[in-house]
Order: C-alpha cells, then sequence, then structure tokens
C-alpha cells in the first residue's frame, strides 16, 4: 500500500538572556556544576519565582516572527511529573493560554512552496542535567547538574502539516533560521540550546483519519532528524504491511547505530495533571507594545531572499543560500557594501569562503577574512590587476597570514601580465616548443588552443590574462 | 463527578505514593465526599463570568534581565542526602 508520512514538530530553544526565567541566576552555558543555582530555580519551600520581562519579549518576538496571534491574556501552569532532572516535581510552563498561537512558516523542498502551521508557541523553563557513571542502564544512580534548571525555553509546536523527513529538516532549518534572525537565540543543537522531538505517524494515502503516532527523542542534529525520521517511516511501514499495528509510544533515535528504539517507561501515559501556577501572576500585553516590537522586528530570511534576487539579481537559489543564516547574508551584504559586485560577491561567499569555512569549523562571524578584505580582493580581480586563478592563492594566504590582498599580490609579484609586448615573447616560445598542438589547432582542432593557453599560463604562474593569451595564440599561428 | 478506585491508584501511582490494603477504598469514599461537595459548585450560573486565571488582582509582575549572585555550592548542596563530586547523587532512574 501506498503511505502518507505525517509529521509534527516539538522544538525547544533557549533564550539568550543573562539570567534565567524566574530568578537572577546566570544562564552561562558550561560553568562548574550546580555554581548557578539559587533557592528559586531549585525549588526550596517558600520561594517566589519572578518573570523575566526579556523573556516575555523575546517570545513575543519569536510569536510574531512565525505569524502568530499573540494572546493578550495569558498565564503559567505547573505540569507535574517525577524526574530528578526537575528539583520542583513539577514545570512551570504554559497549558492552555499560552502567548502565542496559529502561525505558520513557509519552507521550499525540491521546487515545491509548503507552508507549514504553527500551533502554538509558549514559555517554561529548562530542567537540569542528569550525568550518568558508566552507562545508563548499568549504573545504579545519576548525578545531577541543575545549572540549566530555569534556563529559559520557548517551545514551538508545528501542526502535523509536514510530508517527509527532508521537508522537517527544512522546516528546522528556516526556524533556526528565523530564530537566529530576531536575535533571540543562539540555536547550537550541540550545546542543546535548539532540540527537536518529532511525532511521526503513517496513513494510507488519501485518508483523512490520521494513524497511531510514535514520539521521537533524541534527535541531536540536523542530520539525525532527517535520518531518524527516514528509519522510522520505513519502520512504521513495514509493520503496517505486515498486517501489524503501531504502538503509540516514545522511542528514541540510536544514531551510532541507525535505529530507533522504543524507551519502555512504569508511567502510565502523559498524564501531567497541569493547573494554573498560583505563585505567577496572569501576563497581560498591551497591544501597542505587540505593535512597536512587530515594527521593531529586522528583515526575516524569506524577505531578504527576495531582496537579494530583486536588487542584485541572484538567483532564488544562490539567495536561499546565503540567507539560511543571518551571519552569511550579513557578510554578504558587508561584500557588497564594501564594493564588491554582486554576483562575484556570492560566488565568492559561497565558493571559497563557505570551503574553508567548513575545512576549519568555524563560523562565518570569525572568519579571518573581513569582508571589507575580500571586497578589495574581488576588487582587484574586477580591475584586472590579478588572474581570477591567482585570487584563489592570494585568497589562502590571506585566510592564513591575514595580510591585505594587495600587500599578498605586491610581496609574491602575482600582478597580471596584461601587455602585450611582454606577452608576445612568451606566445612564440610556447608556439615554438609544441608544433603538434600548432598543427592540431591549424587542422581546426579547436580544442589544441586550450593546451596551448595553459602552457602560457605555466611559463607565467599563472599571472597571464587569459584573454590577451587567447588572442595573441590565434593571431601569431 | 464520581472518584472510582482505579482514580485512586492512578493518582496515587503518579504522584509516587503507597498505598496500604485497604486505604484505596478508604480515599475513594472520603474523596466522592469531597467531590461531592464541590459539585455544588457547578450548579452555580457562570454565564458571562470571566474564568478565573488568578486569586490575585495583580498582572504582569517581571523583573529586569539581570544577572544576581546565585547559591555557593556548598549551601546548594547543604540539604542533599547524598553527593559526589558537585553534584546531587540520585538513585538510578531508568528500570528494566
Amino acid at each position: 500500500m501506498d503511505y502518507e508520512i505525517v509529521i509534527g514538530l516539538e522544538v525547544h530553544t533557549e533564550l539568550k538572556t543573562r539570567s534565567k526565567i524566574f530568578c537572577g541566576c546566570s544562564t552561562t552555558f558550561g560553568a562548574e556544576q550546580n555554581t548557578n543555582v539559587c533557592p528559586v530555580c531549585l525549588g526550596l519551600p517558600g520561594v517566589l519565582p519572578v518573570l523575566n520581562a526579556k523573556v516575555l519579549e523575546f517570545a513575543v518576538r519569536t510569536g510574531l516572527a512565525l505569524n502568530c496571534r499573540i494572546l493578550p491574556f495569558s498565564k503559567f501552569d505547573r505540569k507535574n511529573y517525577y524526574y530528578p532532572d526537575l528539583p520542583k516535581n513539577f514545570q512551570t510552563s504554559q497549558y492552555d493560554l499560552p502567548i502565542a498561537v496559529d502561525g505558520h512558516l513557509d519552507i521550499e523542498v525540491n521546487g515545491e512552496a509548503r507552508r507549514i502551521g504553527i500551533t502554538r508557541v509558549h514559555m517554561e523553563e529548562d530542567a537540569g542535567k542528569l550525568v550518568h557513571a558508566g552507562t545508563i542502564a548499568k549504573s545504579d544512580y545519576a548525578l545531577v547538574d541543575y545549572n540549566r534548571t530555569g534556563v529559559p525555553l520557548l517551545e514551538i509546536v508545528s501542526e502535523p502539516d509536514i510530508r517527509s523527513a527532508e521537508e522537517a529538516k527544512a522546516y528546522l532549518e528556516k526556524l533556526k533560521a528565523i530564530l537566529q534572525y530576531i536575535d533571540v537565540s543562539d540555536c547550537k543543537m550541540e550545546e542543546g540550546s535548539l532540540r527537536c522531538d518529532a511525532n511521526i505517524s503513517l496513513r494510507p494515502r488519501g485518508e483523512s483519519k490520521f494513524g497511531t503516532k510514535a514520539e521521537l527523542k533524541n534527535l541531536n542534529s540536523f542530520k539525525a532528524v532527517q535520518k531518524g525520521l527516514e528509519y522510522e517511516a520505513l519502520r512504521q511501514e513495514q509493520v503496517l504491511g505486515e498486517g501489524g499495528k503501531i504502538v503509540q509510544e516514545t522511542r528514541s533515535w540510536d544514531d551510532s547505530r541507525g535505529v530507533t528504539v522504543s524507551l519502555r517507561s512504569k508511567e502510565q501515559a502523559h498524564d501531567y495533571r497541569y493547573f494554573p501556577e498560583p505563585d505567577l501572576v496572569p501576563i497581560v500585553v498591551d497591544p501597542q507594545w505587540i505593535e512597536a516590537i512587530r515594527r521593531d522586528l529586522p528583515e526575516l530570511p524569506d524577505a531578504r531572499q527576495g531582496r537579494l534576487v530583486e536588487q542584485y539579481g541572484l538567483s532564488g537559489y544562490d539567495a536561499g543560500v546565503i540567507t539560511a543564516s543571518r551571519a552569511m547574508a550579513d557578510y554578504f551584504d558587508g561584500l557588497v557594501a564594501a564594493g564588491a559586485e554582486a554576483k562575484a560577491a556570492a560566488n565568492w561567499l559561497m565558493g571559497e569562503v563557505a570551503k574553508h569555512l567548513n575545512a576549519s569549523g568555524q563560523p562565518v562571524e570569525e572568519c579571518p577574512v573581513t569582508a571589507q578584505a575580500l571586497a578589495e580582493l574581488i576588487s582587484l580581480v574586477d580591475k584586472g590587476t590579478i588572474s581570477g586563478k591567482i585570487a584563489k592563492t592570494v585568497f589562502e594566504e590571506m585566510w592564513t597570514s591575514g595580510k591585505t590582498a594587495a600587500a599578498i599580490v605586491q610581496e609574491q609579484g602575482l600582478i597580471q601580465i596584461s601587455d602585450a609586448g611582454e606577452m608576445v615573447a612568451i606566445v612564440e616560445r610556447v608556439i615554438a616548443a609544441n608544433p603538434q598542438s600548432v598543427a592540431d589547432y591549424r587542422a581546426g582542432k579547436e580544442r589544441a588552443i586550450g593546451f596551448l593557453v595553459g602552457q602560457v599560463m605555466k611559463e607565467t604562474k599563472g599571472r597571464a590574462n587569459p584573454e590577451l593569451v587567447n588572442r595573441l595564440l590565434r593571431e601569431h599561428m | 463527578m464520581k472518584i472510582t478506585r482505579q482514580d485512586v491508584e492512578q493518582v496515587a501511582l503518579l504522584s509516587r505514593l503507597e498505598i496500604a490494603g485497604g486505604e484505596a477504598e478508604k480515599f475513594t469514599g472520603q474523596l466522592n465526599a469531597i467531590f461531592g461537595y464541590i459539585d455544588m459548585l457547578n450548579k452555580v450560573d457562570t454565564e458571562g463570568v470571566e474564568p478565573t486565571a488568578h486569586v490575585l488582582p495583580l498582572k504582569n509582575v517581571m523583573r529586569p534581565d539581570e544577572v544576581r549572585a546565585s547559591l555557593p555550592r556548598e549551601e546548594a548542596l547543604a540539604n542533599a542526602p547524598a553527593r559526589e563530586d558537585g553534584f546531587f547523587k540520585v538513585p538510578k532512574i531508568l528500570e528494566g
């Protein structure tokens, strides 16, 4: 049977506030265990949590960037469950009146545009971290670090509108880009500041009722999200194909084995017994304040992509790659502002810059070659001072030494030979040394000229102007 | 609303409470008496009355995003029944 895959994603993102959501403890990542804790986030008796105003602002900004409606009246609730990463035995979250609802974001996969609904965005506190001595299964105790307890989180829940693992990845990438553009989260999956759980089910194509879903956890990278969902879709298809039934359960993605495994638990089906948090008072947002935040939203990825296409004539694909991260798009705008021609800037950014950043594992913010410095290099190529080929060598040198393009060209004598007089002698020498290729060219083999151009380039160590070489060779044969 | 013995056992399980033999029956009866009393409220006409989200007439109580000193780790761990290397030490978590 032909099945349709139905996926909904729950994303948790840590907000980049200085202090925690309900107390003044620092949110710094990587501090010594249990040093960023206080009576409030440890859940000691008699304490009173107070909402961090920045968390509300970030939540509203996120809701607006995701095209949500901001609820004028919102409140916190207690979600009750027992796990040692939660010192209070409940998580302060939002249940029936989340801060933002009914939004969407647009993705494009294989040239097809899709709109994915956003059910809700709500504020909550993060839990602590468990450290197991040895493996989880074998250890007879666990160690708890509560530094992360109370770090502000947004939970962003999508509608079950996603139809493939690839779409899930595209949704997550777009969501990450938006969160970074609006500067509310670092979105570092490797540090856990962006986490993703997925609900996935299958149904016969054409059926409108949803099938039984499994919840996937432990998807710790974009690749894991895609691979885990691909695996789980296949697993479910196999179970259904054999006439079996899908059990509603939580499954964990095992990245090293490439499989999902059932997480059996004695806990009954989710029953969190939510009730209103009596220690926190309701939030009533002023519509004028919401409009002020809306006005202050920066240009978002889709708009920026459109602008690059419109303003600079870049292809939709190129503009999409460049605007996928705000830092990349800022670097591009920096190149253009420094005088680089837009298409050359795009090619350099997606070519040499991306290649070097990938190899060194650095984010574009830490690129050793600044946009200003690269723009100078591009202008040297533009003016014909150096060839495009030499420019790559110069870039390499700029990357490692931090010197300017002009200084490197000067020091190493890389200036392109554009003087016909100087070139003629070299061209004649190459013609004399390669009678066979010359004969081939004269016999009508156009390709032979390529070899001869190459020989001239070799003689000049790449400094010859290729157009000039081409013209001179033809003239002298 | 009628509370059944299963409800009581379920809540006890979720709350990690051990109920000795016979207690479930007793609690079921007691809870039914309490819920029966509360049920009187359901007879009140609440048409047009805003649901109560909080008993205090307050809203938007917030603090600025400023870091304040945390507890010294020794104090944070002072009441922990067990600790190791600056961590709280807790019993094994996953079963089976």
